[in-house]
């Protein structure tokens, strides 16, 4: 269980804007600001953050779609290449439409050289039944499916050639309740049957609390909370954790009736804050903020919960 | 306050009943049945559906994709293309006056005036090429006699009333040169613009975060109270619905299922349908354990069943779920009724 998969070590990712005539950047957009994580074989690995917070940067880069500017990705896999498999939001858009549902799930094997058709079909029937797809409908194509279906399709993509880790990229947002609840039990049991590893990225805190052994949380492209989902969640070291947690809407709660504040807006990283990202919306910020912060373990020593946040163990934030 | 703000009011009070007269609904839906025609057939999207908001208001309408919740709100407006679909019966009424028979030249005073709409997606409901400003005032100078520069000044008023810090510059911004939030907040000031008696919110908070989510609610309530706007939120949101509405409508393949008090309907559901849709939630499950999943699909809206539309998914469906149940009352909860055989005796002992 602990054996881990994959480091992420000082991850930066920076993207180039507005080049000018000689074809140098003149402005940078920084996705990623120093991402450390490693990723234990057969967990769930929950990523949460707001829109523009890098969650998708991060993906990216760990199918290496995107090779990072700075840091480093080191794989445990000994031979070979590493083998990581997403499952993107939208399955309308991630599946190739002029393919039959049986060519589409086993692509991966076919990029690996399996081409034997008689095969490649034995193979999608298998996965087919252990995502709950009929074996008949291996010969439509995904405009005949419902959503909740489709993404069952993308699902068994991923499962196609074992992979070491797969990226569940918002899996469920783009799916009814009903449906959702049906995705994420066959998630749960897939994860079960072949001791997969997922990484989960997600804005919606419920299925990330429902579905993670750990959770990190993002902000500004770096990670300021990271540990036990449980512990996390009750402990809320972090101002941001804490920020974002109480905007989740709780049922049977209703809006408080305090005034509406100004609507806080996430900073832009073109230009990155001096000293702690969070500084500017931080209702805890006091003397020493100024400074960058690192990610730090609580308490000391331990590596279960970290937190980026120098204020972490003030009286404050204790007892709660 | 301003004056451009009080004549705005002087307006709208024609429309407005008087307190103390028995209140009309500001939206009045009766037994609407609205198919779609197509080839070899129709899509039924709406199966007697009544809806009604009284004045000032907040109802929710919850569903999943095709239980017709936005084609509720869309012909509320009357947005859907004249000749593309078919009322079989029923009725929507705004404040008293049949919306089904107005020409499209009274529709067109009618929208933005006495009622207005915000959509999911404030980039494609926003124009583009235009600024933020125009957008505004073009809506206040269509439906009031106010000039260009008291135009001006109310759009400003409204701008900082959306808690935008700077609205002067906001003004003269483009949509695309602004945030999500801040665009929606944009689209929120051009529907109270008018203060209109009602607004239609369709799925407004679900392209945002969380947190920002959380403040637009909160300013759309506020902005409700002040101007006594009653809202029709449409979501599929049950966690958005129960912080923010007073009443909720939960739609299922066209027809309502299940209405009452939020806080009822949330802590007793009484409907299957309802029941499995909070029973399917994560935050409502113990971490890592099975979520209760409805089994089946949505059922295809050209090619009903007959019979009570969630039969073949429902766990309770027995004998008399071959007739289309009518929305019942429940005995000991007031305004709180099912469409269901099975449920509506029984859950007066749950």
């Amino acid at each position: 269980m602990s054996d881990t998969v994959l480091t992420l070590d000082n991850i930066h990712v920076r993207f180039p804007l507005n080049r000018n005539w000689r074809g140098h950047p003149r402005a940078w957009a920084h996705a990623l600001n120093g991402v450390d994580l490693t990723v234990r074989r057969g967990e769930t690995l929950g990523v949460v953050g707001e829109s523009g917070c890098g969650k998708t940067t991060l993906a990216q880069v760990l199918l290496s779609l995107q090779q990072p500017t700075q840091g480093q990705l080191r794989w445990s896999r000994q031979s070979g290449r590493p083998n990581v498999q997403i499952v993107f939001q939208d399955p309308q858009s991630s599946l190739d439409p002029r393919l039959p549902v049986w060519r589409i799930i086993t692509e991966p094997s076919y990029v690996k050289g399996q081409t034997a058709e008689a095969a490649m079909r034995a193979h999608a029937a298998r996965l087919a039944e252990q995502v709950g797809l009929a074996p008949q409908s291996l010969n439509r194509y995904p405009h005949e499916f419902s959503g909740g279906q489709r993404q069952r399709i993308a699902i068994a993509r991923a499962l196609a050639s074992s992979p070491d880790v797969i990226v569940l990229d918002e899996p469920t947002s783009a799916l009814d309740i009903s449906v959702q609840a049906q995705i994420i039990n066959l998630l749960f049991s897939l994860q079960r049957e072949h001791q997969l590893t997922y990484i989960l990225i997600s804005h919606n805190v419920s299925v990330i609390r429902h579905m993670s052994n750990r959770i990190a949380v993002m902000y500004l492209g770096q990670i300021v909370e990271l540990g036990e989902t449980a512990t996390v969640l009750a402990q809320r070291r972090h101002p941001y954790t804490r920020m974002l947690l109480d905007a989740v809407p709780v049922l049977g709660t209703p809006l408080p009736h305090t005034d509406v504040a100004a609507i806080p807006e996430l900073p832009g990283n073109r230009v990155l804050p001096q000293g702690c990202f969070f500084l500017d919306r931080c209702a805890y910020r006091m003397q020493g903020c100024g400074q960058r912060q690192s990610l730090t373990s609580v308490p000391a020593g331990a590596s279960a919960h970290c937190v980026r946040c120098h204020r972490f163990d003030h009286d404050e934030f204790d007892g709660k | 306050m301003m004056p451009a703000r009080q004549s705005d009011t002087m307006l709208n009070a024609a429309t407005t009943p008087p307190l103390g007269q028995a209140a009309v609904p500001v939206l009045d839906i009766d037994n609407l049945y609205l198919e779609f025609p197509v080839y070899k057939g129709a899509i039924r999207a709406l199966n007697g559906v009544s809806i009604q908001v009284m004045p000032g208001e907040i109802v929710g309408i919850v569903g999943e994709s095709g239980s017709g919740k936005s084609v509720t709100a869309m012909m509320s407006m009357r947005l859907i293309p004249e000749n593309s679909y078919r009322v079989r019966t029923g009725s929507i009424r705004k404040s008293g006056r049949n919306i089904l028979q107005a020409s499209e030249k009274e529709m067109r005073h009618i929208r933005g005036k006495d009622m207005a709409m915000i959509f999911q997606e404030p980039m494609t409901a926003l124009n583009p090429t235009m600024k933020v400003g125009r957008q505004i005032t073009d809506l206040i100078r269509r439906h009031t006699s106010l000039s260009a520069g008291q135009a001006r000044e109310h759009a400003i008023a409204l701008l900082r009333d959306m808690h935008i810090a700077d609205p002067v510059q906001i003004f003269d911004a483009y949509p695309f040169e602004l945030s999500g939030g801040m665009r929606q907040r944009i689209m929120i000031a051009l529907a109270f613009s008018c203060e209109p008696s009602l607004l239609i919110a369709d799925e407004p908070t679900t392209a945002l975060d969380v947190t920002v989510q959380k403040q637009v609610l909160m300013l759309l309530r506020e902005r409700a109270r002040k101007t006594g706007t009653a809202i029709l939120l449409i979501t599929h949101d049950m966690a958005v619905v129960s912080q923010f509405c007073e009443r909720v409508y939960v739609m299922y393949a066209g027809s309502v299922v299940e209405q009452g008090i939020t806080a009822q309907v949330i802590d007793r559901p009484a409907h299957p349908y309802t029941r499995g849709l909070l029973g399917g939630l994560p935050e409502n499950a113990e971490p890592g354990a099975p979520l209760q999943a409805i089994a089946g699909q949505v059922p295809n809206l050209a090619d009903l069943p007959g019979g009570c539309a969630f039969r073949n998914r429902c766990p309770l469906q027995g004998e008399p779920c071959s007739q289309i149940p009518p929305l019942m009352p429940l005995a000991d909860q007031p305004g709180h009724s099912v469409a269901c055989w099975m449920t509506a005796g029984e859950a007066a002992h749950v």
